[in-house]
């Protein structure tokens, strides 16, 4: 069962990203960063983060997404041109991006027996919910860092107004 | 049974995709939007591995990167839009006004 799940959203998740990095439109990109990120929610889902699979719908697939398509439909973005600084690019960053790959599954899969396996639905067996868990440290340990991001927050909004006037 | 082992080796992929992306793509949005697929493939391994060791941290810690990640989508893409409104061009090889 979670094996099937796996495969099925991994590969479609690898899709949605080779597909971004495929795309010449700024909208199919983002329509496919989309994909990947409600994939992520059904895998974040069988790994038994049910609130963050929630909190990925809703704030990255809802939120910071319609921002990104928001953007991309004022500012009229048709598809983007090949250039020679983009030459170089593939010549230096395909090979890189390929080599930091190598690497790391090497480790991961070096390391395969002492990471374990999972279990669909997670640990939490023992009647106590994800989302009671998380809220629980979040307001009793963490309070100070949940209330700083709320000052993150309130910066983020005033230099977003200020940064979009019109008269910068 | 999925060891933990293939979800950190997707997580690389699309990290590697990610990266690939942010060199190759020239549009400054789409350069963007892989910033945002590199740390959702953080995400993964933060919660792939918070599930191995039976603990909520690497899940707060993956809240507190979506907090981040929201600020940082909404003031990058001001910055985006000033600098559109600046030079009428979203091509990053035509915002080179510090080079040389």
């Amino acid at each position: 069962m979670q094996i099937a799940l796996f495969i099925i959203f991994g590969l479609l998740a690898v899709a949605g990203a080779l597909n971004l990095l495929f795309q010449r439109h700024p909208i199919n990109s983002a329509l496919s960063l989309i994909v990947v990120m409600m994939s992520l929610a059904v895998l974040y889902f069988s790994l038994g983060a049910e609130f963050l699979a929630a909190a990925q719908v809703i704030v990255y697939a809802g939120a910071i997404m319609v921002l990104f398509l928001f953007v991309v439909m004022l500012l009229n973005a048709g598809e983007e041109e090949r250039t020679h600084g983009s030459k170089s690019a593939y010549i230096a960053g395909v090979p890189g991006a390929a080599a930091v790959f190598c690497l790391l599954s090497f480790v991961f899969l070096k390391n395969k027996a002492a990471l374990g396996t999972t279990q669909l639905g997670g640990y939490l067996n023992n009647a106590v919910s994800n989302l009671t868990d998380i809220s629980h440290s979040l307001f009793t340990n963490l309070l100070l860092p949940f209330e700083v991001t709320s000052i993150l927050i309130l910066v983020a909004i005033l230099g977003a107004v200020v940064l979009a006037r019109k008269e910068l | 049974m999925v060891p933990i082992a293939y979800y950190l080796i997707l997580a690389a992929v699309l990290f590697c995709i990610g990266i690939a992306a942010f060199l190759i793509k020239r549009n400054v949005i789409t350069i963007f939007m892989s910033i945002e697929l590199m740390l959702n493939a953080v995400n993964l391994t933060f919660v792939a591995f918070a599930h191995m060791w039976h603990q909520v941290a690497g899940q707060i810690f993956v809240f507190f990167v979506m907090v981040v990640a929201a600020a940082e989508a909404a003031v990058g893409l001001a910055i985006i839009i000033a600098l559109f409104r600046v030079r009428q061009t979203l091509n990053v090889d035509q915002i080179n006004l510090l080079k040389n």
